[in-house]
C-alpha cells in the first residue's frame, strides 16, 4: 500500500476573526484539527497611550486610561487616580471611598456580563448574549446618570469624584441589585448544567496554579487553579476589609472552572453592592478638601477672588504631584489592574504604566492550547476573557 | 516586607553583590546590578522567606539626561507571603540585562516590549522582535527623545483638471461609447 503523505496546514486566525475579540491575530498551525503550534500577533489596537499620557496634565489622563481596558474602563482609572492619590499623599472621605467600591463592583459586573454573553456565544450559545446585555444596558444607563457618558464616564478623578450622586441614583442602584440576583440564577440554569456547554469546557485549556503564578496570570484565571489570591482581600484597599464577601475558587483550572469562577464573582459583587449602596448617603462629601486638586465650589469662584484664582490655576495649569513612583494594584474584572506612576514633580506624569492583565492571557496562549482542538482556541480565548484594548494600549 | 528584610534574606544567597536599597513610598524596593539579576531572580523566586513566585510585570523608564539613561524594573509578587518587591537595574544606552525567562516564564512579552519601546536588549531572550509597534517601524517610541508627533510629507496627488470644453468631449464620447 503507498503510503500517505501528510504535511501540517497554516491557518490564519484574525484579526478580524469575530471570536478573537477585536483584533488579535493568530497563526495556528495544524495537524489535521490537532493545534501543533500558535503565533499570536498583537499591537493592531496599539495607540501609545503611555506615550500620550506623558504629553498630558495629571487629571487630564483619566480619559485616556479608561479607553484602555474598555469593558472594564473604571478599573482602570481607579488605578491610575489611587496611585496618583497616594503619591499626594490625599485622604478621601470615607462616602468617596465607598461610592468607588460601589462603581468598581458595578464594572466588574458589566464586564463580566459581556464576557459571559460572548465567551457563550462563541461556544454556540448565541441566546445568552442578549440577556447579558439587557442587564448591562441598566449598568450603562447608571453610568449615564452619573456622567452623561455610559461606556467611559471618567467619574472617578483624582481628588475624588467629578460630581455629587445625580437624583434617582440610589433608586436606579437598588433596582438593579434587586432584579440582578435572579438573572445569574437565569444564566446558570441556561449554563451550567448544559451538556453541550459542558462538553465544550470541561478539561479543555486546563491553567494550573503554578503555572498561572509563572505566566503572571492573576486574577479569576488563577483563582479557577486553586489560588485564593485577590487583590481585595490580600492588599485591602477603598475599604474592602469592612465588607463581608468570599473570594469564589475552584480547582481545575479548565474552561468551565473560570466560567464558574466569574459567575461566582459576580455573586460576590452584588454582595459587596449592596452595603456600599446603603452605606452612601444622597448628599454628602464627593472629594477630598485638599485645594491643590479639588477646584473650589462654583458659588464661591463667582463671589470670592481666592476661589478664583485657585479655579484658574487648575484648569489652566493643574497641580503638581512630589517626585517619586508608585505601583498602585486594584482587582479589576480581568484581574490584577495596576498602574506604575513615576512623577518628577511637574504638572505632567513621567511615566504612566499599566499593567495588562489581558496581555499577560494572550502570551500564555500557545502554551495552554497546544496539543488541543482549533475549535478549543476559541473556548479558551473566551474564558481568558481578553480584551484587545488593554492587551495592547 | 521592607527593603532591609529582603536585602537581609537575600545576602547569604547572592553573595558579594552591591545591592542598593531604593526610597519608595509604596513597598521594598532594590537596585540590582544587571550582571547578578538572574542569580537574585531565582533566589527571590525559590528561597524560603521570600518565595516571589509570580512576575506582575516589567517594565522601563527613561530618565535623559541623567546617565545611566534607563531604568528597567521588574515588580514581584509573593503570594504566600503577601508581599511585593520592586526591582531595579540601571542601563546605559546601549546596554544590556540579562532575560529573566528562565526565571518566570510569563517574562518573554514583557521583555520584548520594553525593546520595543526603549530599545533596550535582553541578553539571551530568545525571541526578541517588536510587539506592539510594526516590524519595520524606526526608533522605540516610547524614549523621551522619540518625537511626540512625526509629521511625515503628506501624500499629494495633482489635482483633476479638465476644461469645460474637455468634460463636454469626454460626456460625448461616453454617450458615444453606449450607443454603439
Amino acid at each position: 500500500m503507498a503510503e500517505l503523505r501528510t504535511e501540517t496546514m497554516t491557518v490564519n486566525m484574525g484579526p478580524q476573526h469575530p471570536s478573537t475579540h477585536g483584533v488579535l491575530r493568530l497563526v495556528l498551525e495544524l495537524d489535521g484539527e490537532v493545534i501543533q503550534s500558535v503565533i499570536p500577533t498583537i499591537g493592531y489596537l496599539h495607540t501609545g497611550i503611555e506615550k500620550t499620557a506623558e504629553q498630558k496634565k495629571w487629571q487630564q489622563v483619566i480619559p485616556l486610561v479608561e479607553r484602555m481596558d474598555y469593558l472594564g474602563a473604571q478599573s482602570n482609572s481607579l488605578a491610575y487616580a489611587l496611585a496618583v492619590e497616594k503619591l499626594l499623599g490625599l485622604q478621601m472621605p470615607a462616602r468617596v471611598n465607598d461610592i468607588r467600591v460601589l462603581i468598581a463592583e458595578l464594572q466588574r459586573i458589566a464586564s463580566h456580563l459581556i464576557w459571559l454573553g460572548t465567551h457563550a456565544m462563541e461556544i454556540g450559545a448565541v441566546s445568552m448574549l442578549f440577556y447579558a446585555i439587557r442587564e448591562r444596558e441598566l449598568l450603562l444607563n447608571i453610568n449615564e446618570l452619573i456622567a452623561g457618558f455610559r461606556f467611559f464616564p471618567s467619574y472617578i478623578r483624582i481628588g475624588g469624584l467629578r460630581e455629587d450622586l445625580p437624583r434617582g441614583f440610589h433608586e436606579s442602584v437598588n433596582a438593579f441589585l434587586e432584579r440582578f440576583p435572579a438573572k445569574i440564577d437565569e444564566f446558570e440554569g441556561l449554563l451550567t448544567k448544559n451538556d453541550i456547554f459542558r462538553r465544550r469546557t470541561e478539561g479543555v485549556g486546563v491553567i494550573t496554579q503554578d503555572d498561572a503564578m509563572q505566566w503572571g496570570l492573576v486574577g479569576p484565571i488563577l483563582r479557577a487553579g486553586g489560588s485564593d489570591y485577590d487583590v481585595r482581600k490580600y492588599f485591602p484597599y477603598l475599604g474592602y476589609e469592612t465588607y463581608t464577601f468570599n473570594v469564589p475558587t475552584a480547582t481545575e483550572g479548565d474552561v468551565y472552572a473560570r466560567y464558574r469562577v466569574r459567575v461566582a464573582e459576580m455573586r460576590e459583587s452584588v454582595k459587596i453592592a449592596r452595603p456600599a449602596i446603603s452605606r452612601i448617603t444622597p448628599s454628602g462629601a464627593w472629594a477630598c478638601d485638599d485645594p491643590r486638586v479639588v477646584p473650589p465650589p462654583k458659588d464661591k469662584v463667582y463671589s470670592e477672588m481666592e476661589a478664583l484664582i485657585q479655579h484658574f490655576l487648575i484648569y489652566s495649569q493643574g497641580f503638581t504631584v512630589p517626585a517619586g513612583e508608585v505601583y498602585f494594584p486594584v482587582e479589576g474584572p480581568r484581574g490584577e489592574h495596576g498602574t506604575y506612576v513615576v512623577s518628577d514633580g511637574t504638572n505632567r506624569p513621567w511615566r504612566v504604566k499599566m499593567r495588562a492583565p489581558s496581555f499577560m492571557a494572550i502570551q500564555a496562549l500557545p502554551a495552554v492550547v497546544k496539543g488541543g482542538l482549533i475549535a478549543d482556541v476559541v473556548a479558551v480565548i473566551g474564558s481568558n476573557d481578553v480584551v484587545m484594548g488593554d492587551c495592547d494600549r | 516586607m521592607t527593603a532591609a528584610e529582603v536585602l537581609a534574606a537575600l545576602a547569604p544567597l547572592v553573595p558579594n553583590a552591591s545591592f542598593e536599597e531604593a526610597p519608595s513610598a509604596d513597598f521594598a524596593t532594590v537596585y540590582v546590578p544587571a550582571d547578578r539579576l538572574v542569580e537574585t531572580c531565582l533566589a527571590l523566586r525559590d528561597a524560603e522567606p521570600l518565595r516571589f513566585t509570580t512576575i506582575i510585570e516589567i517594565t522601563a523608564a527613561d530618565y535623559i539626561p541623567r546617565q545611566p539613561r534607563f531604568e528597567v524594573v521588574y515588580h514581584l509578587l509573593s503570594i504566600s507571603r503577601r508581599a511585593r518587591v520592586r526591582l531595579k537595574v540601571r542601563v546605559h544606552e546601549g546596554g544590556t540585562v540579562p532575560t529573566v525567562q528562565g526565571v518566570w516564564k510569563g517574562a518573554g512579552w514583557p521583555e520584548r516590549e520594553v525593546w520595543d519601546m526603549f530599545g533596550i536588549v535582553f541578553d539571551g531572550h530568545p525571541d526578541l522582535r517588536r510587539l506592539l509597534m510594526p516590524e519595520d517601524w524606526d526608533g522605540h517610541p516610547a524614549r523621551k527623545d522619540y518625537p511626540v508627533q512625526i509629521r511625515k510629507g503628506a501624500q499629494t496627488y495633482e489635482p483633476l483638471e479638465v476644461s469645460e470644453h474637455e468634460f463636454r468631449a469626454n460626456i460625448e464620447r461616453d454617450r458615444v461609447r453606449r450607443t454603439h
